[in-house]
């Protein structure tokens, strides 16, 4: 008991001294292995910081600790339509972006968004598209279009993934069919239900692991995003991404300060320290997506810029940002993905 | 000391007062030294576990804010969403299945979990419980070692084994007992093998505790009394360890219930159960009041099975043994 | 009945009389059971390439990636300092409830306490989280201080109590009174009767529950994770974060070491207790 109790003071005592060797610290909360730890290293020798990352798995756990009371983090990364809750709650602190030296490296078209127009919250951390993979071995023929995971061809039965989030599920079908998102038409959702029910069958799995299953050949196709399905293809060169012809969804995570960060100045460092082409590189490199700032092409792989999943392809579909519905739409696509599932 | 002192000096010499009055004083000792052990368990739990559950209470009476969290109205909407759901046209409120479905299935597998934990449990403990004294505590920690990784990656290590390219379907493959892999992968069953593994240790480490207490003498009673090995087993060595299937079947059940990892892994997501249906109230769907409400409905059900078993072997245990 | 006369005959049964048909095929299935998939996550820690479900090649790579992973490590460090908190704390306050609410004559709020201790296996993990979360909430701000890592140990002390009551309460119930009672009649008091007679009776059954607590405790990611505060990542977290983005043999080698660490300490308590014997 003893010997416990000396090893547990020994460790705080060292983890203490360890923190107090810096000049500030900063807390970083942000998604599961997705903070490049050379950028971190960056920040901690150009600013004398020691940095500390936790890590989360979606946005409404990161909303409901926040929400509940910030338990002492600086700076989470928020998805766009959970950074325009935050706003619209004040739980996140007006830190200016627009105002710091670096703002001018922003891509003029990331900074007038829906959720945080002019860049006075936030400041782009990365973006992508959520579309899906095929493996072209399996399957060669045209995937450009949502029948791919909704009316797969023979090739494809039972060996589809689906992502579990009823939102890019739902959006998929209201797509397929040419209706619009966000949609609280009965006639429309009944549609969008029975276009599922029938596709249900044909689908192996619904979770998020989706490389996986996709290089091992478990699944042939898989609802996901492009910098996953960039990892997936690099194991497995046969793996494609679609731009669906129908239409595509984009998101953006963001850096945000929150409101009561016990290390404001350091958070507000980092917020411009992510906007310099050379470190916004570093943060693209890591987890494989597209970064915000313009002139961070010149830090990164040509095969990385040149990548289909980064490049949009002449001719596909604009991506488009899809804020949070309604809540009565909320809760019929609730209705609908709970009687899929059941 | 100064307790019989007092009585003896004190007020009567009346030998049924003094009993009396010393009976008193042990039923109070007995008394506080009862209260005051399970206080501890009582205050922090208590505090820190009724607390939130009140939260919880509290949380399936109000309306649902739209982007998570709540908003202080009264309202029943949660419990009613339970049984009813509003068409899709005409919103009108109609009787539907689908989460007494999601809650009945769950409870299905969690029942074949506890049998099956039972069935290979119980002869494991007993093995263990009858090696000789010195390997025993060997034969514990063999047992418990397994769980000391992370249960994330045991699961999915039997994924691994349990694929349609996996150890299992490649061994029946080689052996010629199988032409094509089988899918057991993404079905219930390999859920109920999932859910067993983890669960396994819960089962056999109080069947252990029970058992190895055991007086094999009565055992040995059964047998000189020319009982064959089936009888002394049914009739000797259960009830005596029936507290510990008991405690084992408790600690499997219940958590098997709500079990969250092991079915989004192995069964493929196609399928709720209870844990991902609360789960998700509390993510992508936005309805802490129904999470909240579902979870208590399970609470609820749990409790009452729980009360009634305690009841009925309370009143059975008082009887037998005396 | 014991005479010398069929000495030979009443050995042989002794032998065969714990032995009961099929068991011991059913406890060494049950260990093969347990241990396949841990053979195959140390297998897959050796994986030449990235994957972690295809073997090819055989590599180090990953324990030295595990090594140089300091944010995977202190999670790992942080698991074991709750889990072995959590544990003590629980086993204690579980005995200690164990003896009052088992071998008694029923009394007034025995069945209540009874329900009360098993309150936290009941309620769905998400729930407690949420709950727990917003009520450490309240309480920080009510009086103004940030808990830190306590949330954890005392949220985990919670929901372990009733694993390691369990087992000792199974251990306790229908446990003999009389060596205890002899103790009583050779003057022992109940404090001595209790260490000296009662404790090591119930031994097995306090170490199993231990087990089970920190069993437990070392796996719990729902609650944890909600109640994690800077710093506070313990394992299950980061494992779980880590699934969206792509689990490498990384994890595989860092169970592996755990693994290893565990037989360790294990062997080692093993030899101490033989030595001191």
């Amino acid at each position: 008991m003893r010997f416990l109790k000396g090893l547990l003071t020994t460790a705080a005592v060292v983890s203490l001294a360890g923190a107090a060797l810096a000049e500030g610290e900063l807390h970083i909360y942000n998604w599961g292995n997705y903070t490049n730890p050379e950028l971190v290293k960056k920040f901690e020798e150009k600013h004398d910081v020691k940095v500390t990352i936790d890590d989360y798995d979606s946005n409404e756990t990161m909303l409901a600790k926040v929400r509940a009371g910030n338990p002492g983090f600086d700076i989470v990364v928020p998805t766009d339509y959970t950074v325009k809750i935050m706003i619209d709650e004040g739980l996140l602190a007006e830190t200016k972006p627009s105002e710091m030296a670096n703002f001018k490296n922003v891509d003029p078209k990331w900074v007038d968004v829906y959720f945080d127009e002019g860049r006075n919250y936030t400041v782009p951390w990365q973006w992508g598209t959520t579309t899906f993979a095929v493996d072209t071995a399996v399957y060669d023929g045209d995937i450009n279009t949502y029948a791919i995971l909704l009316e797969p061809p023979e090739a494809l039965v039972d060996k589809i993934n689906m992502q579990p989030d009823m939102y890019e599920v739902m959006n998929a079908a209201l797509r397929y069919l040419g209706k619009p998102l966000c949609n609280g038409n009965p006639e429309d959702l009944k549609a969008a239900y029975e276009l599922l029910q029938t596709a249900k069958p044909k689908w192996r799995t619904i979770e998020y692991g989706m490389i996986q299953p996709l290089v091992s050949g478990d699944i042939a196709a898989s609802q996901g995003w492009n910098g996953a399905t960039m990892r997936a293809r690099e194991q497995k060169p046969t793996i494609k991404y679609a731009y669906p012809k129908e239409g595509f969804s984009a998101w953006m995570d963001n850096v945000a300060v929150l409101k009561d960060a016990p290390n404001m100045e350091n958070a507000k460092l980092f917020q411009d320290f992510i906007m310099d082409p050379e470190n916004a590189a570093l943060i693209s490199d890591f987890a494989k997506y597209a970064n915000g700032i313009k002139g961070s092409e010149a830090f990164l792989p040509a095969e990385f810029i040149a990548a289909p999943e980064i490049t949009i392809p002449e001719g596909a579909p604009t991506p488009v940002f899809v804020p949070l519905c309604p809540k009565e739409v909320q809760d019929k696509y609730s209705q609908i993905w709970t009687n899929l599932l059941k | 000391m100064s307790d019989a002192a007092q009585s003896l000096s004190g007020a009567d010499s009346d030998p049924i007062k003094r009993v009396a009055a010393a009976q008193a004083r042990v039923a109070r000792r007995g008394f506080r030294a009862r209260w005051g052990l399970v206080a501890p368990a009582l205050v922090i739990i208590g505090f820190f576990g009724i607390g939130p559950l009140l939260i919880t209470v509290v949380y399936s009476f109000l309306e649902a804010a739209t982007y998570g969290g709540v908003i202080w109205n009264f309202s029943t909407d949660a419990y009613v969403q339970f049984l009813f759901e509003r068409d899709i046209f005409d919103e009108t409120l109609h009787f539907s299945w689908a989460y007494p479905q999601i809650f009945l299935r769950s409870i299905l597998l969690a029942l074949v979990t506890t049998v099956f934990c039972l069935l290979v449990g119980f002869p494991t403990a007993y093995f263990m419980a009858t090696r000789p004294p010195n390997q025993r505590t060997l034969w514990l920690f063999l047992i418990t070692l397994p769980f000391w990784t992370n249960l994330l990656i045991r699961t999915y290590a039997m994924f691994i084994i349990l694929r349609d390219d996996g150890l299992v379907n490649n061994t029946m493959i080689w052996l010629g007992i199988i032409p094509d892999p089988l899918r057991i992968i993404h079905t219930d069953f390999a859920v109920c093998l999932g859910l067993m593994y983890s669960f396994l240790p819960f089962m056999v480490l109080p069947l252990y505790a029970a058992l190895e207490k055991m007086d094999f003498r009565l055992v040995e009673a059964g047998y000189d009394l020319y009982a064959d090995r089936w009888k002394v087993l049914r009739r000797i060595v259960i009830p005596l360890a029936k507290p510990g299937i008991v405690a084992g079947c408790i600690l499997v059940f219940i958590p098997s219930i709500g079990a969250y990892v092991t079915p989004l892994l192995l069964g493929g997501g196609k399928e709720l159960m209870i844990g991902n249906l609360i789960a998700l109230q509390f993510g992508n769907a936005r309805d802490w009041p129904f999470g909240s409400a579902a979870a208590l409905i399970l609470m609820i059900m749990v409790l009452v099975s729980l009360l009634y078993y305690v009841r009925s072997t309370g009143a059975k245990a008082g009887l037998g043994h005396g | 009945m014991a005479d010398s006369a069929l000495p030979t005959l009443k050995r042989r049964r002794s032998l065969d009389l714990k032995r009961q048909g099929g068991f011991a095929s059913i406890a060494f299935f049950c260990v093969a059971f347990l241990y396949a998939p841990i053979l195959v996550l140390i297998v897959y820690s050796f994986n030449g390439t990235r994957s972690t479900a295809h073997l090819e090649g055989f590599s180090f790579q990953w324990y030295a990636a595990a090594f140089a992973n300091d944010d995977m490590q202190h999670a790992a460090w942080i698991s074991l300092q709750v889990a072995v908190v959590a544990t003590i704390l629980a086993t204690i306050i579980a005995t200690c409830a164990a003896l009052v609410t088992t071998r008694t004559r029923p009394w007034r709020g025995m069945t209540g306490s009874y329900m009360v201790v098993n309150m936290p296996l009941m309620v769905p993990e998400i729930v407690t989280a949420i709950a727990t979360l917003i009520f450490f909430a309240l309480i920080s701000k009510a009086l103004g201080v940030q808990i830190g890592i306590a949330k954890l140990m005392i949220a985990h002390t919670v929901f372990c109590i009733p694993f390691a009551y369990m087992p000792i309460r199974a251990r306790l119930e229908d446990m003999d009174k009389t060596l205890e009672q002899a103790a009583a009649d050779l003057y022992a008091t109940p404090w001595k009767a209790f260490r000296r007679v009662t404790l090591p009776l119930l031994s097995p059954g306090i170490t199993a529950g231990a087990m089970l607590s920190f069993v437990v405790s070392f796996d719990d990611f729902t609650i944890s994770q909600f109640l994690a505060g800077p710093g506070e990542t313990t394992l299950p977290i980061y494992i779980y974060a880590s699934i969206r983005r792509g689990i490498t043999p990384e994890i595989n080698a860092m169970s592996s070491l755990i693994l290893v660490a565990s037989i360790v300490l294990v062997t080692l308590s093993f030899l101490v207790s033989r030595a001191r014997r």
